[in-house]
């Protein structure tokens, strides 16, 4: 087995960690597990070493691969393989399907479960809402209880109205 | 104003204490921020980053939790100053290395500390002493939530908060603590705790974060992971497994009182006699014996000791703070000579360590709970 560093020596050291019952595997030569710091506990963790290293790989699997480039900043694969970032946030789109493998790698999942920036949980608050009241509202239809259909029509208007003055100016 | 004046002095730093603190150094959280439509730092043309700089410093500065801070440009920093603030981990030594573009916000109390344009547009942390890590999340959630209405937030309602390594997507969050575990170094068990640290999926690093050695059995344990996980969730997670080691270094602590207290009183009283007699010393080797003299205050072998005095002496004895006062750059060999002196002057008001622990001694019973 070749070491997945130098691409150049016989692996020698087997890495396996296991995170949230997912393998994460890494095979060095000797000399890239002494120049990683393997052998020092402190100063080594498997997810920095496979950042360096399955990121570039994985994201070459996408079709149109190596030569896509992020509309936004230019940036390109082989600009992460050099730097392990990226360039700008709309990178994040460009690249999407070749970075999701490595991000289920990495984190304990692939949705965003924290902190929304206030006007946009606002937004999100009031768009349920209104997905709400709409489905009130064909009910209610349904049933012929118009009495009810216009306050629901009523609530839908102020809260389309409300949902406009959130957007962000 | 001079970053070297505007510092507290490292005597009024090290007096600050939190719950846990003959164990926990520190309590820190980061959250890390990117302005919408620029590039990431490390990709942009200066221009974007100046462009960034001037948008993000005027919205900090004008935060009430930052009013009289410290704001500066990275280039108006020498490069001691920049030491001086690795040394005192309020930045860290990538955004040392900036220049023009990048800048830095720091209140008085070192208890928060913004830095544009490291790696993300925005890294902001909140500092606590002892073990406060909710508090510090409290903290920098505060100022991100001001920060939010001023700022334009490069977000994603599937990815979060969206960060130039992928490795921090989502909350953007580093929750950390700095502990010292003298006992499990010494008992041989830190690399078992490290190993059962790392499982868990949090990371154990050295002094200096990042790839550093574990000088002065210090040691920083963060989260890895960032996204799919609420902030609270991560802070909670790792207050469960600081509780747990701090378990495990008073078990240590005691084990060895119990088992071998002669090794123990002897790298203790041999530390001692290095530090406070040595000619020429080098800031690891401080640092390592200082760790154990800080072992023998918490096991109350220095009665007229304060922790705070060791606390400092491992501040001022770094080579930033040591080069501090000399208007001539030093060699490592008049630093080290230059620390023996000051490690000597300061430590003659210290007698000899006890053979045994004083009888009265609130530090010396483990487990106890802590004061103030």
């Amino acid at each position: 087995m070749q070491c997945c560093i130098c691409k150049e020596k016989e692996a020698k050291v087997h890495l396996t960690q296991i995170v949230n019952d997912k393998i994460q595997k890494v095979d060095l030569c000797e000399q890239c597990a002494k120049e990683k710091g393997v052998n020092d506990p402190a100063g080594f963790s498997l997810a920095d070493l496979l950042l360096g290293l399955g990121a570039s790989q994985e994201m070459e699997q996408v079709p149109g691969g190596a030569n896509l480039r992020c509309p936004s900043c230019g940036f390109s694969q082989a600009d992460f393989k050099k730097a392990g970032r990226l360039g700008c946030s709309d990178c994040y789109t460009t690249f999407a399907e070749g970075l999701e493998g490595l991000l289920k790698s990495m984190h304990k999942g692939i949705k965003h479960l924290g902190k929304v920036p206030q006007h946009l949980q606002q937004n999100r608050d009031l768009s349920e809402k209104l997905k709400s009241l709409q489905k009130k509202l064909d009910r209610a239809v349904a049933d012929e209880n118009f009495e009810q259909a216009a306050v629901v029509r009523d609530e839908i208007k102020t809260t389309k109205e409300k949902l406009g003055d959130l957007t962000p100016t | 104003m001079n970053i070297q004046d505007f510092l507290p002095p490292a005597a009024e730093a090290s007096r600050r204490e939190g719950p846990h603190c003959r164990i926990v150094l520190s309590s820190r959280v980061r959250l890390a921020r990117n302005l919408k439509g620029l590039p990431f730092p490390g990709w942009a043309k200066k221009g974007d980053r100046v462009k960034a700089l001037e948008l993000i410093r005027p919205a900090v500065e004008s935060l009430p939790q930052l009013a009289g801070a410290f704001s500066e440009s990275m280039d108006n920093l020498s490069p001691l100053d920049k030491n001086i603030l690795v040394e005192r981990h309020l930045i860290s030594r990538e955004h040392a290395a900036k220049s023009a573009g990048s800048g830095l916000v720091l209140n008085r109390e070192e208890s928060l500390c913004v830095m544009i344009n490291e790696e993300d547009h925005l890294r902001m942390q909140a500092l606590r002493p002892g073990l406060q890590l909710k508090q510090a999340w409290s903290a920098i959630d505060q100022v991100d939530s001001k920060l939010e209405r001023k700022l334009d937030y490069a977000f994603s309602p599937d990815l979060g908060y969206l960060t130039a390594c992928p490795t921090n997507l989502g909350t953007a969050i580093r929750v950390s603590a700095m502990l010292h575990l003298p006992g499990l170094v010494l008992a041989e068990q830190i690399n078992q705790i490290i190993q059962a640290v790392n499982k868990l999926g949090l990371a154990v690093r050295g002094f200096y974060g990042e790839g550093t050695e574990a000088l002065g059995n210090v040691f920083q344990v963060s989260n890895q992971m960032t996204l799919g996980e609420s902030e609270s969730d991560i802070v909670e997670r790792l207050n469960k497994v600081l509780a747990q080691i701090i378990e495990h270094e008073e078990n240590a602590r005691a084990a060895l009182l119990e088992k071998k207290p002669k090794t123990v009183y002897n790298h203790i009283g041999r530390a001692y006699g290095i530090l406070a007699n040595a000619q020429i010393i080098s800031s690891k080797e401080t640092m390592n014996q200082l760790s154990l003299m800080r072992l023998g205050v918490d096991l109350g072998l220095f009665p007229d000791l304060e922790r705070a005095l060791v606390d400092e002496l491992f501040i001022i004895t770094q080579p930033a703070h040591l080069q501090k006062g000399y208007t001539e750059k030093l060699g490592a060999e008049e630093r080290d000579i230059l620390r023996a002196n000051m490690l000597r002057d300061r430590l003659q008001i210290v007698s000899r360590p006890k053979t045994k622990p004083v009888a009265g001694s609130a530090e010396a019973a483990p487990g106890k709970p802590e004061a103030g």
